[in-house]
């Protein structure tokens, strides 16, 4: 207790480490909640999606979204498997928030070059994969508005950590 | 006596058996430059040939993991380049001296620490288990490992040192409602992570040595997050960020991955705790017993909810249990290894382990967990794990 309060004093008066400036923040953050919150402004429609799929996706993720190889992951379908003794977690099938998707493909992909893509081509990607998981139409105009507004399939699909199953010791 | 001909005649005595041969001739070199010499950074023998096993998962290289030999080690750190992997964009190479961790968001005063700056502050040193939360997902899905490397192999105990993150966090001067914290790798996938606030001012520490020297590149060289007790993938690796907010930011990793999907469909999310559990490595799949008799059995135990408070071990199948020994000192969320001396009567027989922690929860079988959450949860698991003695003496997965 004692050295935790030395500590406070301690460190409120030392100076370590240095003030991290809003430019330096901006340059950094690429968060993006499933409200919208940290979305740039863009936007995209799945008819826009098909040529950048095409060019920097389909290699791995396969034409339609099909995945390759039993390696890739599958991106699209698998909708109502959730019960099935093998069931298929897709972006359609599984994915609670459609800000998830676009913060995947921007901070992650592509694989060997991520962070390549223009927020405009990520919306458009996006809005492919929504597309072919029938959530919205092909012409539907994904933009930070819009984004965070498409509910997903499988939205209410997730509950709190219920473990243990035994009950403990007090 | 030249070295080509030494080589020569310790084949010969190995290829005849001739272990003391063999032994004395090693052990009594004939020139002083003939053995291992003062280096500046040392090597294990030359006759240790243990290594992870290593997968990658795809072709593209950098996603994959690689497994702790648990079956061929002692005690009960992992030697540092021993330590399981998990990585999902590859290794990347960081000078520390340009690495930053910059922490922002919902904070009165936005900060962001050099390496130098991070070691100016105290500094907590602790063993801590980091367990990867699908470590036995091949035995909940039914495909047993062969060897404890294959079914528990995920799992890696090393000596932390680092700084607390509630110091960074205070010294950032967090706002009212702040109640999560996303931490994000410099690695090329930028993995990220969201964590509750009560979490990272308990116990997480932002670590930058492993076992007493600075943390391998594979384990985030130069700084991580480790939070004890959690799966090992919300301990963030290469860790630049540290994002202050009001929610979790659903990031793809808590959210296509590491969920726990039920039989009813749903899945369960923030399933951070690695609940008890236990393996015996000696003996264990892939060895084999020499005769029947005396022999030790030992193994590791754990539990993410905090102290191992006892290992019971079954020599016949299940049917009769006898608390092990645990070597002191028995750890918070650190790994414990347990032994119980065994005469074994040469007849095939099932050896089993079971842990129970100071919360008083006992490590399931596989039926009960199948029974709580279906086949398809594919993390978490941590079932009872069996080995059968055959009569010869070797050792299977059952």
């Amino acid at each position: 207790m004692f050295e935790a309060l030395l500590l406070s004093t301690l460190l409120s008066q030392t100076v370590t480490g240095r003030p991290a400036s809003a430019e330096e923040i901006r340059k950094f953050d690429i968060t993006v909640f499933p409200d919208g919150k940290g979305l740039p402004a863009g936007k995209g429609t799945a008819a826009a999606g098909k040529e950048i799929y095409k060019a920097k996706c389909a290699e791995c993720h396969n034409e339609k979204g099909e995945g390759r190889d039993q390696q890739y992951p599958r991106l699209v379908g698998g909708v109502g498997s959730l019960t099935s003794p093998k069931p298929v977690k897709t972006v359609g099938s599984y994915w609670p928030h459609a800000t998830t998707v676009w913060d995947t493909i921007f901070r992650a992909m592509p694989y060997e070059t991520p962070r390549t893509l223009k927020p405009d081509e990520v919306y458009a990607v996006t809005a492919l994969l929504l597309h072919w998981n029938g959530i919205i139409s092909e012409t539907f105009e994904l933009n930070e508005k819009t984004l965070p507004q498409v509910k997903m399939p499988n939205r209410d699909g997730f509950i709190p950590d219920a473990r243990p199953y035994q009950k403990l010791k007090k | 006596m030249t070295s080509n001909k030494r080589r020569r005649l310790l084949a010969l005595c190995a290829s005849f058996g001739l272990a003391s041969c063999a032994k004395q001739e090693s052990t009594t070199p004939k020139s002083p430059g003939a053995g291992l010499s003062m280096r500046p950074y040392g090597d294990r023998s030359p006759f240790e040939k243990t290594l992870r096993g290593a997968r990658e998962s795809t072709k593209s290289i950098g996603v994959g993991s690689s497994r702790t030999p648990l079956h061929e080690l002692y005690g009960t750190i992992t030697p540092s380049s021993l330590h399981f992997e998990r990585h999902h964009a590859g290794v990347p190479v960081i000078d520390p001296a340009q690495h930053r961790l910059l922490i922002h968001g919902m904070v009165d005063a936005p900060v962001s620490f050099s390496m130098d700056d991070l070691r100016r502050l105290p500094s907590i040193t602790r063993p801590y288990f980091i367990e990867c939360s699908g470590n036995g997902g091949g035995e909940l899905a039914g495909n047993a490992g062969a060897d404890a490397s294959r079914s528990h192999g995920l799992l890696s105990n090393s000596e932390w040192t680092g700084v607390k993150l509630s110091t960074l966090l205070s010294a950032a001067k967090m706002q009212s409602g702040a109640s999560w914290v996303i931490a994000e790798g410099a690695d090329a996938c930028r993995m990220a992570r969201s964590i509750p606030i009560p979490k990272a001012m308990d116990d997480a520490l932002i670590v930058y040595a492993q076992n007493g020297e600075a943390i391998r590149p594979e384990q985030g060289y130069p700084l991580r997050l480790l939070l004890p007790g959690w799966e090992g993938n919300a301990s963030i690796k290469w860790l630049h960020r540290l994002h202050v907010a009001s929610e979790p930011a659903m990031s793809n990793q808590e959210t296509a991955h590491y969920t726990d999907l039920h039989p009813t469909g749903k899945a369960s999310i923030f399933s951070f705790e690695m609940e008890a559990s236990s393996v015996i490595t000696r003996p264990s799949g892939s060895q084999k017993l020499a005769g029947a008799g005396f022999h030790e059995i030992s193994g590791l135990a754990w539990s993410g909810r905090g102290k191992v408070a006892k290992v019971e071990v079954s020599t016949d199948g299940g049917k009769a249990w006898q608390a092990a020994v645990l070597d002191e000192p028995v750890m918070s969320k650190a790994v414990v290894r347990f032994r119980l001396p065994w005469q074994w009567d040469g007849q095939a027989t099932v050896i089993l382990s079971r842990c129970v922690d100071e919360t008083g929860y006992v490590q399931p079988t596989r039926e009960q967990i199948l029974a709580d959450r279906g086949p398809n949860s594919t993390y978490h698991y941590n079932g009872i794990k069996s080995w059968k003695v055959e009569a010869d003496g070797s050792v299977k997965n059952v």
